[in-house]
């Protein structure tokens, strides 16, 4: 079965039918990586750009993992400056990329709603590996995979996602993933760094996190930019680690099977302690895993190659 | 000597609002009345046609110097009579800014040059717009400005601001307030609500305007200066210009046809033809905005005419310029959004768009009274057009109301009694 629309670009570009086909996929991918020969070259004459515009180690390296155990020919342009810095314009450089014949195009870019140009000069299917702090779907889709994988379904579980809501494109996606699996879904934040008018995303809004954690099924902690608090979103590190950090003993008032998620890359020591991030309820190396399955599987599907 | 037949008069300055001819002669309205005839006229027959005095843009960004690729007082001004205006009010952030008389007698030479709208150009309140020393206003008034503003910016010190109202009040000058605190912005670029979260742009809240008016308010107040608040977008601001008028402040305001016909919901999809300054707010401060309007809260509608390069707009949201290319939509987009819905009267509308801009800028304009200089603007209120950007004659193709059909587009205009637009298009320079 096909994805219905060109581009991934939001979460909600695919339907709740499309989300549970990739998570199948995914599964299905599973077994594939587990085999000596991880190569399942189903992408084989398919060709796949990533197109990074801000740092990124893992997102970079599961998307061309992905395409290359299918068989793609993976190229990745790595742009550390914004495109205006830079001189050339994104529509100018979909408009040359696109004459290279891609199939797919992953793009990450530090503005929210670059792929939106990105897709309207290109002929290629758009794939988004996160922009600004609008949205991360593939993310979202592993963090689905991973839950779906211990809890069965996400149909009434308890999830708090923790951290810097304002500027995280991860919360963005999982809020919109988590509902429409049937999961109810705390934001927690200082209120500094929580965007305007939050709890009409259909969720509980809380700035206490002792409230948000209380008999959750998941806990999804996010990283905290350290650079913020010098921009004087919060006052210190040691105040932030103390109310918004997750530890062992705050990790006690969730259920005791709660899964404990983060995209990574973790500060250790700031939003959660080393025992947590290492304890037997974090699932943070599955969460790398699985994100390299639904790549796959969503380049699979996207590109074509799936039956 | 021509002889408009006919037409639907609408004229806020004598409460006329019925069909009547208008006789001009010299370049000046001789008569307007019932079955006029004189011998030897261009007669026009008007029927069906809304007739009323040449509109007039007080917040126009003319470009020239400086940014010529962006628009020039001669495409600006034929966009202005394209779109209806016979009159406009440039604002003085050009490259240089419009701090010294050079610029001002420069934009007014070219102006006259082009010889369509006519140009009414506004000087900086403070050197390079930097906010910290007043302008030569006394000098910039003779040389011809007819306000000040440091549009674009706002004079970030209450100290500064209040040493401009105060010596502004030698010429009884009039200072354009844009509402702005900027370490309140921060690195805001849309209106700052549940929009703004879904879509990851960083938010720009109501009180960003509303502090700056409030304090334009206070500052007026105190000195006793002649303050216009521009482009006002919220329901604060509203309310807070209301109790001002009310306390006897010398105040006056207004709006622009983006801000009464869009909301922040028109940035989903990322158009960065929405972006503008101040952003598009949300429902409800968009129907204070037009209540604040047809109560006279808000004394006019502004296009704030912001023509950019194709280039400054097809990038990422963050990185667009701010503005709208409005000339050439505002009339059709206020008769059709507001006066065929029967939201406003005509009488509002031309006294909104026409009589009271005159007013608030002491020009001679927004009149057909016998005597009056016979600028004229006529609409067709029925024949529905779709918005065509690349019939602009404004360099700025910068809209967000592309392919929107709309009725009211002018299809005549007179300036000095002579016709400069005909069927819609622009006459060819005799």
């Amino acid at each position: 079965m096909p994805i219905a629309k060109k581009d991934l670009i939001h979460l909600g570009d695919l339907t709740t039918d499309e989300i549970w086909q990739v998570l199948r996929k995914g599964q299905e991918m599973k077994e594939i990586l587990r085999r000596d020969d991880k190569k399942y070259p189903i992408l084989r004459g398919k060709s796949v750009i990533n197109l990074f515009y801000e740092n990124s180690t893992r997102t970079r390296s599961s998307f061309e993992f992905a395409g290359k155990y299918l068989g793609a020919d993976v190229v990745n342009i790595n742009t550390s400056s914004s495109s205006v810095m830079k001189g050339e314009s994104l529509k100018d450089t979909a408009l040359t990329l696109d004459r290279l014949m891609p199939d797919i195009i992953v793009m990450r870019h530090g503005a929210s709603g670059a792929h939106e140009i990105l897709a309207k000069h290109v002929k290629a299917r758009v794939i988004n590996a996160g922009d600004g702090a609008h949205q991360h779907p593939t993310q979202s889709l592993l963090d689905l995979l991973t839950i779906v994988e211990h809890k069965g379904s996400l149909e009434g579980l308890k999830i708090a996602i923790v951290g810097d809501i304002l500027h995280s494109r991860v919360a963005r996606s999982d809020v919109w993933g988590f509902r429409a699996l049937g999961a109810e879904v705390t934001l927690c934040a200082p209120p500094t760094l929580m965007p305007s008018k939050a709890e009409q995303l259909g969720v509980k809004v809380t700035y206490n996190m002792d409230e948000a954690v209380k008999d959750a099924d998941v806990i999804v902690m996010l990283r905290i930019q350290l650079e913020r608090q010098k921009a004087g979103m919060f006052p210190s590190i040691r105040e932030y680690a103390a109310f918004y950090g997750l530890n062992g003993q705050r990790l006690k008032l969730a259920k005791p099977d709660c899964l404990v998620m983060h995209p990574g890359p973790i500060n250790r020591g700031v939003e959660i302690t080393p025992e947590v991030a290492d304890g037997l309820q974090a699932v943070i190396e599955e969460q790398v895993h699985n994100g390299l399955a639904v790549r796959m599987a969503l380049l699979a599907i996207m590109g074509g190659a799936a039956e | 000597m021509i002889l408009l037949k006919h037409g639907h008069v609408v004229d806020p300055s004598q409460e006329l609002d019925k069909v009547a001819d208008i006789l001009i002669a010299e370049g000046r309205i001789q008569a307007v009345g019932e079955n006029l005839d004189a011998v030897g006229a261009q007669v026009v027959d008007l029927t069906g046609m809304v007739v009323m005095p040449g509109l007039i843009d007080m917040h126009v960004h003319l470009r020239e110097p400086g940014r010529e690729d962006k628009e020039t007082v001669l495409t600006g001004t034929q966009a202005a009579v394209h779109g209806g205006f016979t009159s406009i009010a440039c604002m003085p952030n050009t490259t240089p800014v419009a701090d010294n008389e050079a610029v001002i007698e420069s934009v007014l030479y070219k102006a006259g040059k082009a010889g369509l709208a006519d140009v009414y150009p506004i000087a900086c309140i403070t050197k390079g717009q930097k906010g910290e020393e007043l302008t030569e206003m006394l000098l910039l008034h003779q040389a011809g400005a007819v306000a000040f503003s440091d549009d674009g910016r706002t004079v970030q010190h209450s100290g500064v601001m209040r040493r401009a109202m105060d010596y502004s009040k030698a010429l009884n000058g009039l200072l354009i307030s844009h509402c702005e605190d900027e370490d309140l912005l921060g690195s805001g670029v849309m209106n700052e609500g549940i929009v703004s979260t879904e879509l990851g742009l960083g938010g720009i809240p109501n009180a960003v305007e509303d502090l700056i008016i409030a304090r334009d308010l206070m500052l007026a107040k105190l000195t006793g200066c002649r303050v216009h608040i521009a482009h006002v977008s919220t329901a604060g601001g509203v309310e807070l210009i209301k109790k001002a008028k009310e306390e006897g402040v010398r105040v006056t305001a207004e709006t622009t046809p983006h801000h009464l016909c869009l909301t922040d919901e028109a940035v989903r999809g990322y158009d960065t033809n929405t972006k503008v300054n101040p952003p598009l707010r949300t429902e409800a401060d968009r129907q204070a905005v037009f209540q604040g309007l047809k109560q006279g809260i808000i004394d006019c509608i502004s296009t704030d005419h912001a023509p950019h390069t194709a280039q400054e707009k097809e990038v990422e949201y963050i990185y667009a310029a701010n503005g709208i290319s409005g000339l050439e939509t505002a009339v059709p987009l206020i008769w059709s959004n507001f006066v065929m819905k029967g939201q406003l009267t005509p009488l509002e509308m031309v006294r909104a768009m026409s009589k009271r801009p005159a007013e608030i800028l002491g020009i001679e304009r927004g009149t057909l009274m016998q005597g009056a200089v016979a600028d004229i603007t006529i609409l067709d209120p029925k024949t529905e057009k779709a918005v065509d950007k690349r019939k602009f004659y404004s360099k700025g193709k910068n809209t967000p109301f592309e392919g929107q059909q709309l009725c009211g587009w002018p299809v005549m205009v007179l300036k000095d009694g002579r016709i400069v637009l005909e069927n819609g298009v622009l006459c060819e320079k005799e």
